[in-house]
């Protein structure tokens, strides 16, 4: 691989740019493979990604039946946070957001983190304690966050209308260093990592079963025939479920979609990223200068990637008594995607009933910001076998013991 | 829009008229039952890309829970019912098989 740098630009300006290669190969599949992740989006390419870095395991295939990173990595909006109150989340979460600190240096593909700073407004009572709560809770994790006043998030934020008639906001949970990061660059650094590697990303190419013998996995068949594996990752979000069908086994999800949608480009006029719990909106801009927005789920089942139209009307509404100045502006698309959620509202990261099949799913709304964090559990869990001490309180089985990690009022809503 | 008929009240309602409120003909175990089964009710989803049934609640309207059988990758409503039933009544599952012969959901096909 050749490495992006100043000189590498200044070298093919003075030929004309004839000399870039493709970021990552496509080759066809081999026979077989240590390991096969199923899914080609930000969690599964971390995940090979950091087999091949921290276990030095590099005979992988990573099969994807779409595009790399075209399902839910090409569809959330950017936002990275991790002011979580669980303990086991806040690990998990900061951890990603530390390794998207340091991720453009360390697979040397800008990805564009930008540390703008989260803000998650309080506008009730009730978000006032919880979010105190939550900053306490953070401050014993290390992670840093401050509860702050109505007047602060006016300075941060010059545009909001802290006297709003519904809910006037009455102070904000701010993380200075969450922000947000280009989602596409992110698959595509891991992907070009991954194939530096030696890996092999075969897309277009969908499982359509899951062989099997002895309750272990010895492959996967293919719309480019069978292929061997020692180990199975199933990192597939929202397709969870069906992968979980043709392996024969349940799992305490249901997909939903989710939808987001983004406004024409307009002068730079919010520097930071802002989340409404209550009247359920959320919003930063791009660098483009649109303004991208992040909708609600449907409460039925749904693969469409289309989400139900009254979701933006309310996200529209919330954000129109928040932010007054959008009521003027034009929407440019708006999109869906398939989330898939479990019971208290956490991932899930661990075994499954087949010996040697691993899962990492059921990040629900807010997997984006997770995924360097995912992926580095998820490879250590299929090195090893055994969850590691991020993952270890992630597994299925805490639905049966009743450990769940419930974040639902910190995380069921906004992400 | 997603539009379901009420089969109590015989309105059609749009989706902002109805809640949905999950898998529907879920066997529920309580105290006495293993923790298999527990969990399982509890927690453990059909989540099929294809034919489900679901339990709704006309809650801007009469108030009432009904089971519907929609497709989760075409929105096709096949059609609703009753909530005081175990299994979809006969006519819905035909309609279903006419569209896809195949089909099957936890026992029933």
């Amino acid at each position: 691989m050749r490495r992006y740098s100043a000189f590498a630009i200044a070298r093919e300006a003075a030929r004309y740019h004839t000399g870039w290669e493709r970021a990552w190969r496509s080759p066809e599949p081999k026979k077989k493979y240590d390991v096969i992740i199923v899914g080609a989006g930000g969690h599964g390419l971390a995940t090979a990604y950091y087999l091949g870095k921290n276990h030095g395991i590099t005979k992988v295939a990573i099969i994807e039946k779409g595009w790399l990173g075209g399902g839910n990595t090409g569809r959330n909006t950017t936002i990275i946070r991790s002011n979580y109150l669980q303990d086991s989340s806040a690990a998990i979460y900061e951890k990603a957001r530390s390794l998207y600190e340091t991720m453009s240096q360390d697979l040397n593909y800008n990805v564009m983190f930008s540390p703008r700073g989260v803000l998650m407004l309080a506008q009730t009572e009730s978000e006032i304690r919880g979010y105190q709560r939550t900053a306490h809770a953070n401050a014993l994790q290390g992670v840093q966050t401050e509860f702050v006043g109505p007047e602060r998030v006016k300075e941060l934020v010059p545009i909001i209308n802290i006297d709003g008639p519904r809910y006037p906001v009455l102070g904000g949970l701010w993380q200075a260093r969450g922000g947000t990061g280009r989602h596409d660059a992110v698959a595509w650094g891991y992907a070009r990592a991954c194939s530096d590697m030696g890996m092999d990303i075969i897309q277009k190419c969908e499982v359509v079963g899951v062989r099997q013998e002895a309750g272990k996995v010895v492959g996967v068949d293919t719309t480019k025939g069978p292929i061997d594996c020692d180990k199975l990752g199933l990192v597939v979000a929202g397709n969870s479920g069906d992968l979980a069908n043709m392996a024969g086994f349940r799992l305490p999800m249901e997909s939903v979609a989710l939808q987001a949608l983004v406004s024409e480009p307009i002068k730079p006029c919010m520097d930071i990223v802002v989340m409404a719990n209550t009247v359920h909106g959320y919003m930063s801009q791009s660098d483009k200068g649109e303004m991208v927005i992040g909708g609600g789920t449907d409460g039925f089942n749904n693969y469409t990637q289309r989400g139900s139209f009254h979701h933006i009307e309310e996200t529209v509404r919330a954000l129109c008594e928040t932010f007054p100045m959008v009521s003027r502006l034009k929407m440019l698309r708006q999109w869906g995607g398939i989330v898939d959620v479990t019971g208290d509202r956490s991932p899930v990261i661990g075994k499954t009933p087949l010996g040697n099949c691993f899962i990492n799913a059921g990040w629900g709304t807010g997997g984006f910001k997770a995924i360097p964090g995912g992926g580095w559990a998820t490879a250590e869990l299929i090195a090893k076998g055994e969850p590691g001490p991020l993952s270890a309180e992630f597994g299925m089985e805490r639905f049966i013991e009743g450990r769940f990690i419930d974040e639902s009022v910190a995380a069921g809503v906004a992400h | 829009m997603l539009t379901l008929q009420c089969p109590y009240c015989g309105v059609w309602a749009e989706e902002t008229e109805l809640h949905a409120e999950g898998e529907a003909h879920l066997k529920r175990f309580g105290p006495g039952s293993s923790d298999d089964e527990f969990e399982s009710y509890l927690f453990m989803r059909e989540n099929p890309k294809g034919v489900h049934f679901e339990r709704w609640r006309h809650s801007n309207g009469c108030g009432k829970f009904f089971h519907a059988a929609r497709s989760t990758t075409t929105l096709e409503v096949f059609g609703t019912y009753s909530a005081q039933t175990l299994e979809p009544p006969q006519d819905i599952k035909d309609k279903i098989s006419a569209k896809y012969p195949n089909w099957s959901w936890r026992d029933f096909s």
